[in-house]
């Protein structure tokens, strides 16, 4: 058994190898094997798995890669993390990769799926769109057809189709995943400081660049391991960080908010891991609509979904009061459309709960923290002296 | 050129002026007439059916455009920004906002009704979405009905997503029309609508492609966003629609007859100097200025892009009413901004070609990610596959802060010398 310090230093490679040689090398073991790149947020990795493929979610470059060619793409008030997308695939280090999906989450991501047809990346390039009607008959028909177009994918390429063994086999490797995952923020929210915020973010990271098998073990030990107590407990608020879904905030920043005396007890920087609320049924007779259950029914709230009848404002308030945080802090990439515009709808349904709330914004290679440090810092201090 | 006296008012746009102010009167007065309101999106609307229901659209595009226009949406987006909407999104939505936090005024001075449906059909701008969870918020009572639209992401329609569209409106969308407005769903009466929307179109298409003639006698840009109007919001199904396209067409082969050029709030352009395919919408706020430079220059614009967000009647598609819901279904997913980035470079390439333009020059939208996402590289792609010489330029829709006339100017006007020189060479080449 690795220490946990083994198990970090390990995770944060694999997260921020920006040429993914732990996906590559596991695909180089069999020829069945396939790799299939996704866009933030959220994808049923479950059928990619069943699939005989591994799904690796491709975040951005961060501040690990500097962009050349990405901003002739792009125009100055777009978001940063497409402009890293594509130089990724004209730096050359996402050949191997076999397919890439672009989930629906703004036009971005839309119009960058077909950047990707223009230049002929992978052997797929599918927009993977979301029902934006939740009646099982209309929108349940829609997603299954989605999912399945991505399984035609996969099979045109290895010839394995995915079936009721297989998805539920996959079902069940990600339920225990997200079951992990969950236990760890459980454990986060009491005791925050045996595993840092950035700690965290690594372990998640990393478990979308690797086998869900292997990131499950990973998981399970770093849960032996916070068991008991890691570091010393800080005078430090709790907080919710939300709006980071899709670009990602450099880890820089996440360092800095805990740095100025701010416990990130929930977030939903990887949210695409922890979209699917409890478990999907995994020994059915019909997997893809237990999938499909799981996105009408299980999803969590984001700005990526219709919530005209569960408001999303709401639902972060109760996400801030089941996890006890004293505030939330909106963070959110400049030009991002999506969290941005949902903003103040939300802070309206903190001020309403009487949840105190700050803002930020950034692009995912930001550099400097000192004015977001103070700021988190003054955010903390206030909810101490008030509190 | 002429003077502004000497300007031409065109049957047409008297037709299309009175076509306005009646349905703004309407509105002003649907409480009393006791007319239902939907407010609803511009590309891929169901008019034919909100019309079917004998209820008044309104459309949040079209007032965030006129605000632009009257010089209101600079304060608009201000007191939108006051209330914790971020300087980077889409300024429409902002201006909307900003317009109902200031009593929801429509550009006739009236009060625009609340609404009694809120009908979300978001084709091609997952902007839309986020809009209408903020109306959502804003009308409360309002009932709300969504049809999710597709994407072409694979650069055509499937049997699979018509069905999954016409599901919806049998199952979301047309029982909420039928509550709000009390009347039952009549396929005859929708069917009528349609046929006359076909008559429209064919016209509407007569009218676009006279700008193959050289010299063109329409700007399928700066005048299209006119001529457009009544086919892509309020009028699409009904008989005046159908007798100002038929007016506007005659008007415009008369122009093509005697060789002359579009006209322009200035008079006549006297000279066609070079043809262009632009892409992307115009600027509202200073759009008068924004089309001088071009008409000032002799720059006419044979086909647009922006055009097509109503739909791409001219590549085919035609409203079929002998099967109403499909046809509507192919209607939304037809959309220009609903087609994936290599269908958009197609048929780009296609105008450039088909039109003999001498270029192609993209205004880019700083608000709209929808259009704005990907042209570089659609920038690039039509270089490389015609040889005409392309432009860039940056503005916005209605935040009159991002629109920097002296930076545009020079910026078109360096273009135009790249077109001049390109000219002198093709000539000296064919001499
Ligand atoms: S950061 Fe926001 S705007 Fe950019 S691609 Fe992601 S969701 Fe779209
Ligand atoms: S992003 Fe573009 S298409 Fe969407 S609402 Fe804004 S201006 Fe309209």
């Amino acid at each position: 058994m690795q220490s946990i310090d083994e198990l970090l230093t390990y995770c944060e490679k694999v997260a921020f190898d920006l040429n993914f040689a732990h996906a590559k090398n596991w695909k180089s073991q069999n020829e069945k094997r396939v790799i299939v790149g996704y866009l933030p947020i959220y994808v049923p990795r479950e059928v990619i798995h069943a699939s005989s493929g591994l799904p690796v979610g491709i975040m951005g470059v961060g501040d690990r890669k500097q962009i050349i060619k990405g901003d002739a793409y792009y125009q100055s008030y777009i978001c940063h993390l497409p402009r890293g997308v594509i130089e990724m695939a004209l730096d050359k280090n996402l050949d191997g990769f076999d397919g890439f999906l672009f989930p629906a989450i703004c036009d971005c991501i839309r119009n960058l799926s077909g950047m990707y047809k223009l230049a002929h990346k992978g052997k797929f390039q599918r927009y993977f769109d979301y029902p934006q009607n939740f009646d099982p008959k209309i929108g349940g028909v829609f997603y299954i057809q989605e999912m399945e177009k991505v399984m035609d994918d996969i099979f045109n390429i290895n010839g394995v189709r995915a079936d009721v063994n297989s998805l539920n086999n996959s079902i069940r490797l990600y339920n225990i995943n997200r079951r992990l995952i969950e236990a760890i923020y459980d454990i986060r929210q009491e005791f925050p400081w045996r595993l840092s915020a950035v700690e965290t973010y690594h372990i998640l990271r990393a478990g979308i660049a690797m086998p869900v098998e292997e990131h499950n073990e990973i998981l399970k030990q770093v849960l032996d391991y916070i068991q008991t107590d890691r570091g010393e407990p800080m005078d430090n608020i709790r907080v919710v960080v939300s709006g980071s879904f899709c670009e990602q905030p450099p880890i820089g920043l996440i360092k800095s908010i805990e740095m100025a005396g701010c416990y990130i007890v929930d977030d939903d920087f990887m949210l695409g891991s922890r979209w699917i609320l409890g478990d999907v049924e995994e020994n059915t007779d019909d997997p893809l609509q237990a999938l499909t259950n799981a996105y009408l029914y299980q999803s969590q709230f984001s700005s990526a979904y219709y919530d005209v009848g569960n408001p999303k404002g709401k639902r972060l308030v109760a996400q801030a009061n089941k996890r006890g945080a004293d505030g939330i802090i909106f963070s959110a990439a400049s030009f991002c459309d999506p969290a941005l515009l949902d903003r103040p709808e939300m802070q309206k349904e903190c001020d309403e709960a009487g949840i105190p709330h700050i803002n930020f914004q950034y692009h995912e290679n930001t550099g400097q923290f000192k004015v977001i440090k103070e700021q988190a810092g003054t955010f903390s201090d206030s909810i101490k002296l008030w509190a | 050129m002429a003077t502004p006296k000497d300007a031409i008012k065109e049957k047409s746009m008297i037709i299309q002026k009175e076509m306005l102010t009646k349905q703004f009167q309407e509105l002003s007065k649907a409480k009393e007439l006791g007319k239902k309101v939907v407010y609803t999106f511009v590309p891929g609307n169901l008019i034919e059916l909100i019309l079917a229901f004998d209820m008044l659209p309104v459309y949040p595009e079209i007032n965030a455009l006129q605000s632009g226009m009257r010089k209101k949406s600079g304060g608009f987006i201000k007191d939108a920004e006051k209330m914790g909407h971020s300087e980077d999104v889409c300024t429409y939505v902002k201006c909307d906002i900003g317009m109902m936090l200031n009593g929801n005024i429509g550009p006739t001075g009236d009060k625009i009704p609340e609404p009694d449906l809120l009908l979300l059909s978001y084709t091609g701008c997952f902007t839309f979405l986020k809009w209408f969870e903020n109306l959502n918020r804003l009308y409360p009572n309002a009932e709300i009905a969504m049809l999710h639209t597709p994407y072409q992401e694979a650069g055509k329609m499937t049997k699979e997503q018509v069905d999954y569209m016409v599901k919806q409106l049998k199952e979301e969308v047309i029982p909420k029309m039928e509550k709000v407005s009390g009347n039952k769903y009549d396929p005859e009466k929708l069917k009528k609508l349609l046929r006359n929307s076909v008559q429209s179109e064919d016209y509407w298409v007569k009218i676009l492609q006279t700008a193959k003639n050289k010299p063109s006698p329409i700007d399928a840009y700066f005048a299209g966003v006119y001529y457009m109007g009544p086919i892509n919001t309020s009028f699409r199904g009904t008989e005046e629609c159908v007798q100002y396209y038929k007016e506007l067409y005659d008007e415009v082969t008369e122009r093509a007859q005697q060789k002359l050029l579009p006209v322009t709030p200035e008079g006549i352009i006297p000279e066609e100097k070079f043809r262009l395919v632009v892409e992307g919408p115009p600027n509202w706020t200073n759009f008068r200025e924004f089309w001088k430079i071009f008409y000032d220059m002799g720059a006419v614009i044979v086909a647009s892009t922006y055009t097509k967000v109503g739909g791409l009647f001219d590549m085919g598609y035609r409203q079929n009413p002998e099967q109403p819901l499909e046809s509507i279904a192919e209607y939304c997913m037809g959309c220009y901004t609903n087609m994936n980035l290599p269908q958009r470079v197609d048929l780009i390439e296609k105008y450039i070609k088909e039109y003999k333009a001498d270029g192609f020059l993209i205004n880019s939208i700083k608000s709209c990610n929808s259009f704005s996402a990907g042209q570089l590289m659609i920038m690039r792609e039509i270089e490389q596959r015609t040889g005409v010489p392309v432009g860039f330029i940056e503005s916005d829709l209605v935040d009159p802060r991002y629109f920097s006339y002296a930076n545009i100017k020079n910026r078109l006007e360096s273009y135009f010398q790249m077109l001049e020189q390109r000219k002198i060479i093709l000539q000296q080449e064919t001499v």
